[in-house]
């Protein structure tokens, strides 16, 4: 019988249909993970109780501690200390809410704890064509593996919580199609700077984006944990890549993947998960990985990025009067001026961290440039690794004796600076190159300035004092 | 989750782009664990120096944004985090709709579920809506009818903006959609028979 060729997406979304979308109601989705954090559940447990409703699926449901942790060293007794009093309600009522409904919960510091986009791959509990839900943008993370991950609000944490599906309108799909290979000293990170810079902030708006093309092919599963997350800062919801070998290598083995008989049914499934030739796509985007260089940001939102080489924008570049506002308060936000180049500026602080940019081959990738070298003075350098399990690894790899003695913190893990609500804060007018996701208006402390660049810029500007293309350390 | 019932109100406007959750309240303002008083930190790093004392010049300290009750606002608002502090801190304040040419999804969804109508409008009403605003800042006022989706703008023309069918029903007669899915239970059930979910995080 022929079928209409079907995209990944359509494919996910079909299977998870508890209820097809009318003309009057939503579709009813299914959810096979919901992950949770301190942050964004407490409301949805508060409503869970007043209505006297139970987790539905308890099992399918996972929590950790990550967004108001603090990431500095343990004490004598090997505990992370909470000193703020909001935060540790926050972490206390976590801990209750988990063990009264029955969910499995990573407390700080425990040995699987992290943030909750590092700990779902990490565990082998995000697999292909799963629906995965957290309430944090940052959930497209997952749609790496090909499984349809997105975040949610707290109204809908609740939902998924006891009933296990969400009510949802279908959006649209829009192919992003990477074609070529990168060039050395440019990575994941660049290449989804680069789309952001390209369709805007709006862009994905009401879309499902999915990564295609011989350069998303060839990287890795965290590169491409690295690509999908950021989906959200072009205004999509989700971001696909269709599973493959380099996928199924990165599942197996991990505790919670399928085992034995159970491993051979799941690749075969996962086997049918791919747009089907001659599927289409609602918008189609291409780049070319050749033509793309270091990417770093200039202004107060993720598309405002530019090759490190490049200069800031002036208004001449911009379409209308709005977006020449636009650029003329984040120039002064940042204060830089319309022209100029980045390259040599001078920061004050560095981040390696965050569920964009935290992971083993981030840290790897930071390490093999800060190897020998030293943190310049007067900047201060924080690693931050993604989870307790990366950390671990780290350290066994001597990945932290190379940053403690090139002068950076080595700390314990969490969202840390990314969200700056745990302590790690840049201070009013501070500078910072950041391996993480959003460069808003003192999104990283009040009134603190953000360059978002990939871990190899990052490492090479704390070297250097200055903003620094990576490709002239790497030689 | 209250009915709604039409209303005519003051607006201010807030022309800016991208207007993104972390400005609409700050990541350190959500170590809270309930919803109330987020309205006093609604756009807090704008509106209070770093003494806390309000900025006279902020939209939401001049006099007339007591009392006021839309927010028209530039395009792609609500960008960034799915934190539904935003609508919350939103409502807090007493904000019942926003106006702009296009909201970001999640912020969307989550204003839907608390009630705070996001409303989309075209450039030109826009325009029209800032015009009317510029002689006496704050004190033009618009009505909205969720019923007819019609919003009558300060020169007496109306409007039509779009909602989901269901979105609206549940706003209109202040439903709220946990109870909706939860009536779905005997489907979601049959359904959990022949789903395969590959996943059990209980023992980890």
């Amino acid at each position: 019988m022929a079928t209409t060729p079907q995209t990944l997406f359509e494919k996910i979304w079909n299977r998870h249909q508890v209820r097809p979308e009318t003309s009057e109601t939503p579709a009813v989705l299914y959810i096979d993970l919901h992950l949770v954090h301190e942050v964004t559940s407490p409301q949805a447990f508060t409503e869970l109780r007043q209505r006297g409703l139970t987790v539905r699926r308890p099992g399918q449901t996972i929590a950790t501690m990550d967004h108001s942790t603090p990431t500095t060293p343990r004490n004598a007794q090997g505990i992370i200390p909470v000193l703020d009093n909001q935060a540790q309600a926050q972490l206390t009522q976590l801990e209750s809410n988990c063990r009264d409904f029955g969910i499995p919960l990573f407390a700080l510091g425990s040995e699987n704890q992290g943030i909750v986009h590092v700990i779902g791959p990490e565990q082998g509990l995000t697999q292909p064509g799963m629906t995965i839900v957290c309430g944090d943008s940052h959930t497209s993370t997952h749609g790496a593996f090909g499984a349809l991950a997105f975040g949610i609000g707290t109204s809908e944490v609740g939902h998924v919580l006891a009933t296990q599906c969400l009510l949802q309108s279908r959006p649209k799909t829009m192919e992003i199609r990477i074609n070529g290979r990168l060039s050395k000293g440019v990575g994941a990170k660049d290449i989804i700077l680069a789309i952001i810079a390209k369709i805007g902030v709006g862009g994905g708006t009401g879309y499902v984006l999915e990564y295609t093309g011989e350069a998303i092919r060839a990287l890795s599963m965290e590169e491409r944990m690295t690509v999908c997350n950021m989906s959200i800062e072009g205004g999509a919801r989700a971001g696909l890549i269709a599973p493959d070998e380099t996928t199924y290598e990165y599942i197996k083995n991990r505790p919670r993947a399928p085992q034995g008989a159970g491993w051979d049914a799941a690749v075969a499934d996962w086997q049918t998960l791919v747009s089907d030739e001659g599927a289409v796509y609602d918008a189609v985007v291409e780049l070319h990985a050749d033509e793309l260089a270091p990417m770093i940001t200039y202004g107060t939102n993720p598309g405002m990025g530019i090759p490190i080489t490049g200069h800031v924008p002036t208004a001449d570049d911009m379409t209308d009067d709005s977006a020449r506002a636009g650029l003329a308060k984040a120039l002064a936000y940042m204060d830089l001026e319309p022209g100029q180049s980045l390259i040599g500026k001078k920061v004050d602080v560095v981040f390696i961290g965050s569920c964009t940019n935290s992971r083993i081959s981030d840290l790897r990738l930071a390490a093999q440039v800060m190897q020998d070298r030293k943190v310049a003075s007067g900047v201060r350098m924080m690693v931050v690794p993604g989870s307790q399990q990366v950390k671990k690894q780290a350290e066994a790899e001597g990945l932290d004796e190379i940053f403690k003695l090139a002068g950076a913190e080595w700390r314990e893990a969490g969202c840390s600076m990314c969200i700056a609500m745990n302590g790690d804060q840049l201070k009013p007018g501070q500078y910072a190159v950041s391996t993480s996701n959003r460069n808003f208006e003192g999104r990283q402390g009040k009134g603190g300035r953000t360059f978002l660049a990939s871990p190899l810029t990052a490492a090479a500007t704390a070297i250097a004092g200055v903003i620094c293309d990576p490709r002239e350390i790497l030689g | 989750m209250n009915k709604f019932i039409p209303y005519t109100a003051r607006y201010a406007v807030l022309p800016m782009e991208n207007v993104d959750t972390d400005q609409i309240i700050p990541a350190r303002f959500l170590k809270t664990t309930d919803k109330v008083g987020l309205g006093d930190n609604l756009f807090s790093d704008w509106r209070y120096d770093s003494n806390g004392q309000p900025k006279p010049e902020f939209l939401l300290n001049k006099p007339f944004a007591k009392g006021v009750e839309v927010l028209v606002a530039g395009t792609n608002f609500g960008c960034g985090s799915s934190r539904e502090h935003a609508p919350w801190a939103l409502q807090g304040f007493g904000f019942k709709a926003v106006l702009s040419t296009y909201f970001a999804d999640i912020f969307q969804n989550n204003s839907l579920k608390n009630g705070l109508l996001p409303i989309v409008i075209s450039p030109e009403t826009y325009q029209l809506l800032v015009a009317s605003d510029a002689p006496n800042p704050g004190q033009a006022t618009l009505s909205v009818d969720l019923a007819s989706q019609m919003v009558t703008l300060p020169d007496g023309s109306t409007m039509w903006f779009p909602i989901e069918p269901f979105a609206k029903y549940c706003v209109l007669n202040g439903v709220d959609q946990l109870g909706f899915l939860a009536n779905a239970d005997s489907d979601i059930s049959a359904y959990e028979q022949t789903h395969t979910t590959r996943v059990d995080t209980v023992g980890l």
